[in-house]
């Protein structure tokens, strides 16, 4: 069971308060109604499988409600961090933010 | 009974507190302090169990988790029955009632037994995929019997008596065994000031040392034990943990500990005590100090009663002061294995051969054994047991220096237990558990713990380190270091002094050889619960098996309640030489949580009965249970089903529940709906984006209908979203989905439009929702407010109203889900109860009726309203539901859902579309789920049309209805389709419009 960063509260708290989110940066396109098919179904449905780092969506569920990414790897589990939306994988962390 | 094999003194035993038990319903007695495997033999039973596949007799082989035989049933009552219990790690207490779980029908004469000495060589490896597959039906049959014969023992039928719980721990320091590396490492941390968790798994603290010969500071080494634990007991930051098992080892350094809190004081726990507790701990750093497991010698009929590991006889004599036998013959490849001879010598007891397969060993223990007189056989090792039921003696053969074959004839040495000792494999279990791959070490002679990820070190056994004075300094060091990790200053401390015997090179063998090969010798045992044998591995390996994962799963090596402890890498030694590789190419196979097995109370804990899950009442549910409502579970909601009178069938009651509404006036409790209240100034943009109609021009004052999709085009959820200022919205989803839809909607605000200022939050139980419904509604509200202007002009279907309702402040919203005149009054939740009495104080003379959540479904089909997850199941768009009103496709932004349901496949004419079902015969109630086909004579499988998503007998109507999906059903009413249901019977049904009653709507706008 993980030990999650959310880098809205300012702490490391049990997974159980987390819920996983599918993969971040996935953005929306931005004129959905201009996208083939094709497009939209990559969209839809396709993402990667990463072996080692993934960028990861989580939910502070039982927290703060905020989203946020994760940096984990999907081999070891090991977390390098945690980072809000409109920050970049490299400002993963696991302390320092004020609540 | 007399307890012929208990020593007259000795052991750690309390000879003044004779305890009585029972095995097998017999009645014996023992000592507070043995264990119940210690109390069988201090007794003189033999004979514990019988053999899964062959039915051989089989009697204790280990004194701790690696024991595979002893597997009993406890419990003098049904409600306390516990089955799988190794005896040897159940402490003795009185009254205590123990059953073989094995030996069907019994231990005496067994009809496997017979089986097994008769069909064995037809009993190869992978039997059960070979005999039992086929055909599939008879594996119920044969499931029982297998079961039965595999000494699973059985669950209790009655409910247990006694209380679990959990307890979430965080610790600096978790040390993991508390023999002498655990110990030290402990005593090295809790003095730096670190919090400290010391857990064992045995009764008392001390592991190998509370049977050692060796002598810390001149003293016994059991000395040192007590006086380590006296001073960890008196320290605040340390918690010790007897009787405590640490049986998984979870990512980020987060363990489960199984601590077993009253199971050695009785059948049932104390008064006001827990049974046994989970603790979950998450530790800043952990060091793993589990030792080792002995392996046995694999040799022919070595699965004998009388058969045992050679530390498992020095723990019975010296620590539990009983002598498994009179006459020993004691095989070893190390030094270890001289220590049972020894110990069976000062007991006074007949040593008839110490028999060492090393040819030239050396050492203070061989010395030692000269000096002593025991009749030493260096080259040589015990090639096969005889006797039926206990060992009556040893056969005894030169060896060849490498071990691989015999270099002469054997020797027939008389004797009653044969103690073996194949050297120590490393604890590495818990190690392995987040992924760690474990090592060969030919110095080692075993696998010790590869590299970790995990905030982890190792000390002792564990790592390979077996003399005594080695433990204590690793152990010393992991602690200083674990100490440091969780930032404290540990100290250097003087290690004790150790008296040990200097011991020689230990040999690698696993499998003794025997006058003939291992598939035509006595059958050599790896794996006692399994009876996996030499042979089968072979055949295993044979047969084209290299993986030893899939050796593993083909001969069911390991498989056993004692997971492998004591036969694995004697399976995986003997695989690699039979494919001519060494171990560490082979490798192990790898060890997964439970280190042992965890009873099912620990991992419930607190949470069963009414502690299970969270159940949430609505502020009038002590109304609804004193009307003698039944109620549905939606969620964790409890909702009123329906509200039987005496004497009322089910159908009854939805008869009148539902004609009363029709009629005069319904209520129902609609609290439970999901509430989100929306503000800011982006709120309507905002709802535009997430449904799929229009909000733009929606005027404070007034509700809509929406339809939620997802981006895939499919509809999830739905409800009436109400205007209650320009930036101000209150939004109502399904009961089950509320979560979902407020999470839903975060995640789109807070990942795709930052930019909108807007803000959510639940207000589900801030508010109770009650819904009259019926032509007497309006009647009745009037009589309950005086400041809303109920005229049907001004307040208009699709309005809400604030105002005051039986003196309470309320929001009426006049919205309507049964196709009724109808009201939803929203008060806050702590008038509820009131409100609620108030309306059936005035509602008595219209025959005010509550109806539950089956006459509301039923209401709503008979106009043909969806239920979102009945009627649709995320594979339905508005379109596919006939919802196109609900979709404005020319809002400027793309709304979600908007892109995907315009996919190819969703503009497919033929997609399964929900329609309306008249059965032909109006009393034949439709099962949901039922499958249409066109054709009910076509051959098997048949085209299937789509299924019934609702079905209802309607009173309102004098007949049943039903809502389904059908292929291009849109275009096809009137049209007949048939259902075939399982019990043969063939339901014709016509294709209709979904309003059954009421089709232009007039009755919701008087």
């Amino acid at each position: 069971m993980f030990r999650i960063y959310c880098p809205y509260c300012g702490e490391l708290r049990e997974e159980e308060e987390f819920h996983p989110k599918g993969p971040a940066h996935l953005a929306r396109p931005a004129d959905p109604d201009n996208c083939t098919d094709e497009q939209w179904g990559d969209f839809l449905y396709f993402r990667d499988n990463p072996r080692g780092l993934h960028n990861e969506l989580w939910v502070h569920a039982l927290g703060c409600r905020k989203f946020f990414n994760v940096t984990r790897d999907t081999q070891t589990y090991l977390i390098k961090g945690s980072y809000r939306l409109g920050e970049s994988p490299d400002q993963a962390r696991t302390s320092g933010d004020q609540a | 009974m007399r307890q012929t094999n208990r020593l007259a003194d000795g052991g750690r035993i309390d000879r003044s507190k004779p305890l009585t038990f029972s095995f097998n319903g017999r009645q014996y007695t023992g000592y507070e302090g043995d264990s119940l495997s210690s109390a069988l033999i201090a007794n003189g039973v033999n004979v514990i169990g019988r053999s899964f596949k062959y039915g051989r007799p089989r009697g204790i082989v280990a004194a701790g988790a690696d024991e595979p035989n002893a597997i009993v049933q406890l419990g003098a009552t049904e409600a306390t029955q516990v089955p799988n219990v190794r005896a040897t790690q159940q402490p003795l207490f009185d009254g205590l009632v123990s059953q073989p779980t094995s030996g069907w029908p019994s231990l005496k004469f067994d009809l496997l037994g017979f089986s097994g000495q008769v069909f064995g060589r037809a009993l190869p490896p992978g039997f059960y995929y070979k005999t039992f597959m086929f055909p599939q039906t008879a594996w119920k049959f044969y499931e029982k019997h297998i079961r039965k014969a595999a000494g699973l023992g059985r669950s209790p039928t009655e409910p247990d008596v006694d209380e679990y719980d959990h307890l979430n721990q965080h610790t600096d320091v978790l040390v993991v065994g508390a023999g002498p590396a655990g110990l030290s490492a402990a005593l090295t941390a809790a003095r730096s000031g670190a919090h400290v968790i010391l857990a064992d798994e045995q009764a008392e603290m001390g592991g190998s040392l509370l049977s050692s010969r060796s002598r810390i500071n001149g003293a016994e080494a059991s000395q040192w034990v007590a006086d380590t634990l006296q001073e960890l007991a008196g320290m605040d930051n340390v918690l010790l943990l007897p009787n405590a098992t640490v049986n998984g080892y979870h990512d980020h350094n987060f363990l489960t500990i199984h601590e077993r809190r009253t199971d050695h004081l009785g059948d049932r726990a104390p008064e006001n005590q827990t049974r046994q507790r989970m603790h979950r701990v998450r530790a800043d750093w952990v060091v793993l100090a589990t030792g080792a497991h002995e392996r046995p010698l694999v040799y022919a009929n070595n699965d004998l009663p009388g058969c045992m590991l050679a530390s498992a006889v020095s723990t019975y004599i010296r620590r539990y002061a009983v002598i498994p036998g009179h006459s020993l013959v004691a095989m070893t490849t190390n030094d270890a294995g001289y220590q049972a001879a020894f110990d069976w010598q000062d007991a006074g007891r007949k040593v008839v051969a110490l028999v060492d397969t090393r040819q030239a060993p050396t050492g203070d223990c061989v010395e030692e054994a000269r000096r002593r007189g025991i009749r030493l056989l260096t080259g040589h090792a015990v090639i096969e047991a005889k006797g039926s039921t206990r060992v009556s003696a040893a056969r005894v053969a030169p060896l060849s220096e490498d071990g691989q074959h015999l270099t002469g004839p054997a020797e027939k040495l008389a004797c009653d237990t044969i103690a073996s000792s194949g050297g120590w494999s490393p604890a590495v279990h818990l190690s392995c558990h987040t992924g760690g791959r474990p090592v060969w070490n030919d110095d080692v002679i075993g696998f010790v713990p590869g590299e970790t990820l995990q905030r982890q070190s190792i000390a002792g056994a564990i790592a390979g380190t077996f003399d005594l004075a080695g433990c204590l300094e690793q152990g010393t060091q992991q602690g200083a270091e674990a100490a440091r990790q969780a930032g404290y200053e540990a100290k250097p401390a003087a290690l004790p002094t150790v008296e040990e015997p200097a011991t020689g090179n230990a040999m690698a063998l696993f499998c003794i050889p025997h006058e003939q090969r291992i598939s035509r010798a006595p059958k050599q045992f790896v794996d006692f619960q399994n009876d996996v044998t030499a042979a089968a591995i072979e055949l295993a390996t044979r047969e084209g098996f290299e993986s030893i994962e899939h050796v593993k799963r083909y001969t069911a090596l390991g498989f056993g309640t004692d997971q492998g402890k004591l036969g694995n890498i004697n399976g995986m030694a003997i695989a690699a030489k039979s494919m001519n590789k060494t171990i560490a190419e082979t490798g192990t196979t790898i060890f997964r949580p439970n280190y042992t097995p965890v009873t099912f109370g620990a991992i419930a804990g607190r949470h069963c009965d009414a502690l299970f899950d969270p159940e949430r009442h609505t502020a009038m549910h002590d109304w609804h249970v004193r009307h003698g409502a039944l109620f549905e579970n939606v969620g964790q909601w409890k909702r009123p089903w329906y509200y039987p009178k005496p004497g009322e069938t089910m159908q009854q009651s939805l008869d009148r529940e539902c004609l009363a509404t029709r009629n005069g006036v319904g209520i129902l409790d609609a609290s439970t709906l999901g509430k989100i209240d929306i503000q800011g100034k982006d709120a309507r943009e905002f709802i535009g984006r997430v449904y799929t109609n229009a909000w733009a021009k929606l005027a404070v004052g007034k509700c809509r209908y929406g339809l939620m999709c997802g981006e895939d085009g499919m509809v999830f959820d739905d409800g009436v979203t109400s205007c209650l200022g320009e930036n101000h919205f209150l939004m109502t989803t399904t009961t089950g989905g509320a979560a979902h839809v407020l999470e839903w909607l975060e995640l789109y605000h807070q990942t795709e439009w930052p930019e909108l200022e807007v803000y959510m939050n639940t207000v589900t139980d801030h508010w109770a929702t009650m819904t009259i419904a019926g032509p007497d509604s309006r009647k009745l509200l009037a009589e309950l407010t005086d400041d809303i202007d109920l005229d049907k002009d001004s307040f208009k279907f699709m309005d809400w109203r604030q105002g005051t309702v039986a003196g309470v402040p309320a929001r009426v919203f006049r919205i309507s889900f049964t196709g009724e005149l109808s009201y939803e009054i929203n008060v806050p939740a702590n008038y509820g109860l009131h409100v609620w009495e108030a309306l059936f104080e005035k509602g008595e003379r219209y025959n005010l009726t509550p109806y539950g959540t089956e006459t509301m479904h039923i209401l709503r089909a008979e106009k043909g309203f969806i239920i979102a997850g009945q009627d649709t199941d995320g594979s339905m768009h508005p379109y596919d539901l006939g919802l196109d009103w609900a979709v404005k496709e020319d809002k400027p932004y793309s709304f979600i859902g908007k892109r995907g349901m315009k996919r190819e496949d969703c503009l497919r004419q033929d997609r399964k579309q929900l329609v309306g079902l008249k059965t032909k015969d109006p009393s034949i109630v439709l099962p949901e789920g039922a499958q249409a086909v066109d054709d009910p004579k076509q051959p098997v499988p048949m085209t299937m049309l789509g299924h019934v998503t609702s079905s209802y007998y309607s009173a309102n109507l004098g007949r049943s209805i039903a809502m389904g999906v059908i292929r291009g059903g849109h275009q096809r009413s009137g049209d007949t389709v048939y259902y075939p249901l399982s019990d043969g019977r063939v339901v014709e049904a016509e294709i209709t419009s979904t309003l059954f009653l009421d089709p232009k709507g007039e009755r919701q706008n008087v």
